[in-house]
């Protein structure tokens, strides 16, 4: 039993030395700026800089359109697959799942050729982007709010609704949406985690977002990219954190996927 | 009034039909068109064809090599990982913090990922000058190259074992403590456990999450572009190098290379839920 | 030298005292129930045995050798589990052979071995089936044919009826006897149904709180049950303070009438506090000739239970339940008539007031 014991406790170890080290290091590195001490230049400078503000800025106004866009699109599907058409429920499935099918970088090149030709020049458009953003983000947006249907009594809450005289949108709006409130918001700040630092899609299109301008930086900078990444990391445990809060003492809590690499 | 009532359920996902057609199948079609297509619009298979030159075939087989090692070292670190976290008689809040580390670190990639590798393994990383100063051991001068396969292959292990992680851990919860008590209690040693019941049982899922893998490495790209900034000869990077400027001088061949990515991507996806739905049969019904 | 000893077995968990200092003796060939209701040690007991728990304290003597030591895989004694923990990979033959398997035997044996259970739990038909293919019943008996497979010396059966629905479990439960006479092995059933006990077992060991309450044939724990928990657990007595008259002549004072009970009540002095514990099916209504005690209530509840009519009546604080054979002629009292009902010394039984 002992023996049994010290194994587990040696992978668990290698697993959290690997997920810690090149944190530690990041930050290490992050921190030495300034030659031979300790400081917080690399993010003084970071913080200094407009293109971070401006860069960062647009991703969260992609993001924000990216998980309105999403909502709008998955919770009538989710729901109606639910409630009225269990038949379509492989076929919503499947297409949820192609971004595991159709990598980032191949997406993209579809949107441009698909996009860059009049009458359907997209190409310049930022919507085109936030297209993508949904699309990458429809297996994670859907899992929550399906999960989210099954939790609560779709069925029973609609029946109850309309026998009090709700009609469609009131349903939708004032009934289904609220009980899926935490399930839409684990999907929105995975969503959000995702989409401000992807980087394939914004550089690709050519996009002056959060991504393409840590990668420039990398290019030019050795400090302060170490910083970035450190921030970004914060980030995404930032939303992590809020999915695991909202969706605290319920069961079978929110399951990450990864997302673009 | 039937027929109005099917058409109003219809309806309602329509718009994400649409979306679907319009964001995923049209230029899905647009790739697949285009690898058939010749400059003057005609039909080819001369694309196709054109995926075997050797700059392309090393490319494929570089990208293979990298997600197969990354997928297989990575998923049987990330099985042992999980293994010990959920039946290694370890206290439960391990398992908890695992699979949170777990969800952050799989989604933990791309640029950020590449620069706090760059800070570990790169010449001047905290790792490389450890191992240096402290055990006189030159990793750069034996040949190891963080810009290289097996730099590119450590990166990606960093998000490949959490998701075998988070993927694995459902199965060996099914795995229950009554067959292993079976069986010992037929006699059987803890290996005979393992060949004839565990393994079996859990091969599937294994096989299943690792083929996942290793479309998940076999489709990155933003993490490969941050590492080597486009200097490896990888199909991603080659794509999207050629979305950046033909730099293959020829547009079909691009949608050809999109395509065997596509095509290598489904047969993977496909592999993965076809073992994973045989496992989950198991567990299910096999009480 | 009995077969199977268990001597002092003790079992801790953490400050818990799950099973504590349980002596008992098996022969060859018997059939024991060890019966209780859930936590009370029965199925740690078992799995001690087994070699799943290591004892705190005691030993585990099994044809005079002690095993107490010996690792699961090195002890011979097969196990049928609840959930019947058939290996989900393996055909329903392959499960039979498995013990075989491992101990490396030639295939023709294992064959030969396994068609021969098949035959013994007639699924002849069923050895090329999967386990999720059968039905629960079919799975339990395919368990069964695993476990005696390797011929063990001993037969554990851990609640192995209590997943499946009342019709499968009457029927398996007569071929689990039937087998067990047949191949004459030493089998030990836990169970916390008493019926189940009661109707299967050569002896049945009644636990509470990880301790034996009484050891007996089934007729002995149902007629002269030791303690007020053996009393209860094992039928639906009805059970009435009561206290002591005349130790001699065996006459107790409850529900404020004189009760006639058996004569010479040892250990017992006059005005000592005791329990008065009746049968119900040993209570007649509407009869006193014949009867030594008689007693008046108001009828509150009637109940249709299948073969029998269970009526309860309030006789001054008591609520006293009467079992009737239900038969089409019955003449039955309504809700709140008053009744008369008579019952034989016989259907008393005294226990000691503590429980």
């Amino acid at each position: 039993m002992g023996g049994r014991r010290f194994w587990s406790w040696l992978w668990i170890t290698l697993g959290a030395l690997y997920f810690l080290v090149p944190l530690y290091a990041t930050l290490h590195f992050s921190l030495q700026a300034k030659r031979g001490t300790l400081s917080l230049l690399a993010y003084q400078n970071v913080l200094a800089d407009p293109q971070f503000y401006r860069t960062f800025a647009f991703s969260l106004q992609m993001a924000a359109a990216t998980i309105v866009t999403g909502i709008v699109l998955i919770v009538p599907t989710a729901y109606w697959v639910h409630l009225r058409l269990p038949k379509l429920r492989p076929a919503v499935e499947l297409i949820t799942l192609m971004p595991f099918v159709i990598p980032a970088v191949v997406l993209v090149f579809g949107l441009i050729r698909a996009y860059s030709r009049p009458p359907l020049l997209l190409v310049s458009s930022p919507a085109l982007l936030v297209a993508g953003y949904t699309v990458l983000s429809l297996p994670y947006m859907y899992r929550a709010v399906d999960t989210g249907l099954r939790a609560v009594d779709v069925r029973t809450l609609t029946e109850a609704a309309q026998s009090l005289g709700a009609g469609w949108p009131t349903i939708l709006w004032r009934v289904i949406l609220p009980n899926l409130r935490v399930a839409v918001l684990s999907g929105s700040f995975l969503t959000l985690a995702i989409v401000v630092g992807e980087f394939t899609l914004a550089a690709l299109l050519a996009w002056p977002a959060f991504g393409p301008y840590m990668a420039l930086l990398g290019q030019n900078r050795a400090y302060e990219p170490a910083a970035l990444a450190i921030m970004s990391f914060g980030l995404t445990w930032l939303a992590m954190g809020v999915i695991l809060w909202i969706g605290r003492g319920r069961q079978g809590g929110p399951s990450e996927l990864s997302g673009t690499h | 009034m039937p027929s109005r009532r099917v058409l109003g359920d219809w309806l309602g996902v329509v718009p994400f039909f649409l979306f679907a057609v319009a964001f995923i199948f049209w230029p899905a079609m647009a790739l697949f068109v285009g690898a058939f297509r010749d400059a003057q619009g005609g039909f080819t298979l001369a694309n196709i064809v054109a995926l075997f030159q050797p700059f392309i075939l090393d490319a494929y087989w570089l990208t293979i090599r990298v997600s197969l090692v990354t997928a297989v070292g990575g998923g049987i670190f990330g099985f042992l990982v999980a293994y010990a976290a959920i039946l290694g008689g370890l206290p439960r809040g391990v398992r908890t913090a695992l699979t949170t580390f777990s969800g952050v670190a799989s989604n933990f990639a791309g640029i950020p990922l590449a620069f706090a590798f760059i800070a570990t393994l790169g010449r001047v990383g905290m790792v490389t000058v450890l191992l240096r100063d402290v055990f006189g051991l030159n990793i750069y001068d034996r040949g190891f190259n963080l810009y290289s396969f097996w730099g590119l292959s450590l990166t990606y292990m960093y998000f490949q074992f959490p998701l075998m992680v988070l993927i694995i851990s459902p199965a060996l919860d099914g795995l229950r403590r009554e067959w292993r008590e079976a069986a010992s209690n037929l006699g059987a040693s803890n290996v005979q456990y393992w060949r004839y019941v565990a393994l079996p049982i859990l091969l599937p899922s294994l096989l299943g999450t690792m083929i996942l893998l290793f479309g998940n490495a076999f489709g990155a790209y933003a993490t490969a572009y941050g590492l080597t900034g486009g200097s490896l000869n990888l199909i991603p990077i080659l794509i999207g190098q050629q979305v950046r400027g033909d730099v293959l001088h020829n547009p079909g061949l691009g949608y050809a290379l999109a395509l065997g990515m596509v095509v290598v991507m489904a047969v993977s996806i496909a592999a993965f839920s076809w073992l994973q739905s045989r496992t989950s049969r198991w567990i299910r019904r096999g009480a | 030298m009995a077969f199977l000893e268990l001597v002092g077995l003790t079992k801790t968990f953490g400050a818990t005292v799950g099973v504590e200092a349980v002596d008992l003796a098996v022969e060859r060939g018997e059939f024991v129930s060890l019966l209780g209701p859930s936590g009370c040690g029965k199925t740690t007991t078992l799995r001690m045995i087994a070699g799943f728990e290591q004892p705190t304290a005691g030993r585990i003597l099994v044809g005079g050798e002690d095993i107490t030591a010996r690792r699961p895989n090195q002890r011979n004694i097969g196990m049928v589990f609840q959930a019947y923990a058939l290996f989900p990979n393996m055909t329903v033959a392959d499960n039979i052979g498995f013990g075989l398997k491992v101990a490396r035997r030639p295939a023709a044996e294992i064959r030969a071995r396994v068609s021969e259970l098949l035959a013994l739990i007639k699924l002849e038909e069923m050895g090329d089936r999967y386990p999720h293919q059968l039905s629960g019943g079919q799975q339990q008996r395919v368990a069964l044919a695993r476990a005696l497979a390797i011929r063990p010396q001993l037969l554990l059966l851990d609640e192995p009826l209590s997943a499946l629905d009342a019709k499968i479990r009457l029927s398996l439960r007569n071929e689990i006897r039937a087998i067990q006479r047949q191949l004459g092995i030493t089998t030990l059933y836990v169970t916390h149904d008493q019926e189940e006990a009661l109707s299967l077992s050569d002896r049945v060991v009644v636990m509470n709180r990880g301790r034996i309450e009484q050891v007996g044939s089934p007729f002995e724990i149902y007629n002269f049950p030791h303690s007020h928990f053996v009393a209860s657990f094992v039928g639906t007595l009805n059970i009435l303070p009561a206290e002591v008259v005349d130790p001699d002549a065996g006459i107790v004072r409850a529900a404020g009438q004189r009760i006639a009970a058996a004569p010479g009540l040892p250990g017992i002095a006059a005005g000592d506090r005791v329990m008065l514990a009746l049968r119900p099916e040993l209570l007649t209504l509407n009869r006193s000739e014949g009867m030594d005690n008689h007693l008046e209530g108001e009828v509150e509840t009637i109940a249709f239970l299948g073969s029998i009519v269970r009526i309860q009546v309030r006789v001054q604080d008591a609520l006293i339940a009467l079992d009737e054979f239900n038969n089409p002629n019955l003449d039955l009292p309504a809700i709140g008539d008053s009744v008369a009902f008579g019952f034989p010394r016989e259907a008393c039984l005294i226990l000691d007031g503590s429980g």
